[in-house]
């Protein structure tokens, strides 16, 4: 494992989805989310963790260091027991262990971010032996992301489609089609901001310079390997990074954050493209020790 | 020598769990004197200095959205690690698919609020600590934005923006109105490690003003 990151860092994602569903709302019949009030598309945090981890995962296939925890699926049963070895662990009592082992709890989570890359970045609810040993209780990742919002307001069109397959063999005597629904976004260009700490990095899970590159792989990457039906055609157009000189950050985020400004060109009136938008960074509202990096 | 600042915090959305409506999750009126005690954690906190929260402003109205999301309602179980690790048959993760629940969070819009609050030097601090250093260090990672990690508003995906508040008056959401929004709560007591207790308090808000000097807690 590389060296834990010294650097805050900012980082905006600009994604664009084409006649597709980027994420649906369980509240309304899956139909994209989008807020009741404004009309502005949003996509949850936890919508873009599980593609990165799905990235992560897909990418190193369990190798050492970059497990993921929460998966979406079924694994191979692969224990890989030297991986384990950490712990230094050969008692078989739980109870043993604490008893002679005060520790235990630091080591547990040490363990599960030396070996989760999910861990590492955006942390976990762990539990405890002791009901309110509260030590290990949470571990806080580095990473925090917020909803991502649409740059304009959205639309969600419902398109009925039609299958000739028919599920039983009842319906089948009667009728030769069958109906169904999908909702989709035209177009939509999503952004969402997102905080690196390096103080909970090298304090806690040890979230290493060779995770942040593979995170940004990740986020450049995590439309690519996720296509489906509903999706439709999403891609990650723009990550613009901004490193903090130190660790505490040398500007509050907000600034940086309203520097990168996004908008529709003056011509356009129904955005369908990613075209039809202008990105612009005012380097001049940027402090110079802020070093600004786009990604794409 | 006052050791008080004034902190401006403000975001799209924000989330202070009831603790009595947590599964489903909804959120307080306002801010909770203990979500903005760790939000100046967030910022500045050391041994030897313990954070108090003196009055809580409500800049803008109050509104409510809602969000429901898929979860995953179990933890990493130490239980499980161990035995992974001592060889046990069962791979170690959370299979999403078997544990995922959808939960709905009733979410605050729009927030801004101004956060009053000073600091006491605790037992823990050191010869050379002293409040003078402590503020300075605070006021300047205020006056430049620096952070431990980001602050948040109630969970980690409502970041919470923040900036020192430097004009004298500060302007409420709710001037000359009196909003009683009953018992909440105030912050956990952690004196006992092995029995952490939850405090609550009557909130009323007083011309958009959270006052939190001299109010009555109880457990």
């Amino acid at each position: 494992m590389g060296d834990v990151i010294r650097n805050r860092y900012e980082f905006v994602v600009l994604f664009d989805v084409e006649n597709g569903n980027p994420n649906g709302d369980p509240d309304a019949g899956n139909l994209p989310r989008i807020d009741p009030e404004s009309g502005y598309g949003i996509v949850t945090d936890v919508c873009l963790k599980r593609k990165i981890r799905n990235y992560v995962d897909t990418i190193k296939e369990e190798k050492e260091g970059y497990k993921i925890y929460i998966k979406e699926d079924v694994p191979l049963n692969r224990s890989d027991l030297t991986a384990y070895s950490y712990l230094g662990t050969t008692e078989k009592g739980i109870k043993d262990l604490k008893k002679n082992d005060p520790d235990v709890d630091r080591k547990i989570r040490d363990f599960m971010c030396k070996n989760f890359f999910d861990i590492r970045t955006f942390g976990a609810v762990m539990t405890t032996f002791v009901k309110a040993a509260l030590n290990c209780g949470q571990v806080r990742g580095p990473v925090q992301l917020g909803f991502a919002r649409s740059v304009d307001p959205i639309i969600s069109q419902e398109v009925t489609i039609t299958r000739v397959a028919i599920t039983t063999e009842k319906d089948a005597e009667n009728k030769s089609t069958e109906m169904g629904r999908k909702s989709i976004v035209p177009y939509g260009l999503y952004r969402v901001e997102g905080y690196i700490s390096a103080n909970l990095a090298r304090k806690v899970t040890g979230f290493s310079e060779e995770d942040l590159e593979l995170l940004w792989e990740a986020i450049i990457n995590m439309f690519e390997i996720d296509h489906s039906a509903a999706r439709g055609k999403m891609a990650v157009r723009e990550l613009i990074v901004f490193k903090h000189s130190k660790e505490m950050g040398d500007c509050p985020a907000y600034k940086l954050f309203d520097a990168v400004e996004v908008h529709k060109k003056e011509d356009i009136i129904y955005p369908r493209q990613y075209k039809d938008y202008s990105v612009t960074i005012h380097e001049d509202q940027i402090p110079d020790s802020v070093e600004i990096s786009r990604k794409i | 020598m006052s050791h008080g600042v004034k902190v401006r915090v403000w975001g799209d959305l924000a989330l202070f769990s009831r603790p009595e409506m947590k599964v489903e999750r909804c959120s307080y009126d306002v801010m909770t004197p203990s979500a903005a005690r760790g939000i100046l954690e967030a910022i500045y906190w050391h041994p030897g200095m313990r954070w108090i929260i003196d009055r809580i402003y409500v800049r803008k109205p109050v509104r409510f959205t809602s969000v429901r999301r898929n979860e995953v309602k179990d933890k990493v179980l130490a239980s499980k690690v161990l035995s992974a690790v001592n060889g046990g048959k069962n791979p170690l993760y959370i299979s999403t698919k078997k544990t995922i629940v959808q939960r709905a969070s009733i979410l605050l819009q729009d927030v801004d609020y101004v956060i009053e609050a000073h600091f006491e030097m605790t037992e823990q601090a050191t010869d050379s600590d002293n409040p003078g250093k402590f503020k300075d260090i605070i006021m300047r990672r205020l006056r430049k934005g620096e952070c431990y990690h980001m602050p948040y508003l109630g969970c980690r995906e409502f970041p919470a923006n923040f900036e020192l508040f430097e004009k004298a008056d500060i302007d409420t959401a709710y001037p000359g109105e009196d909003k009683d929004l009953g018992y909440m709560l105030y912050d956990f007591d952690y004196s006992d490690p092995m029995d952490i207790q939850p405090m609550f308090f009557r909130a009323v808000l007083r011309d958009g003003i959270l006052e939190l000097r001299d109010c009555e807690v109880v457990r």
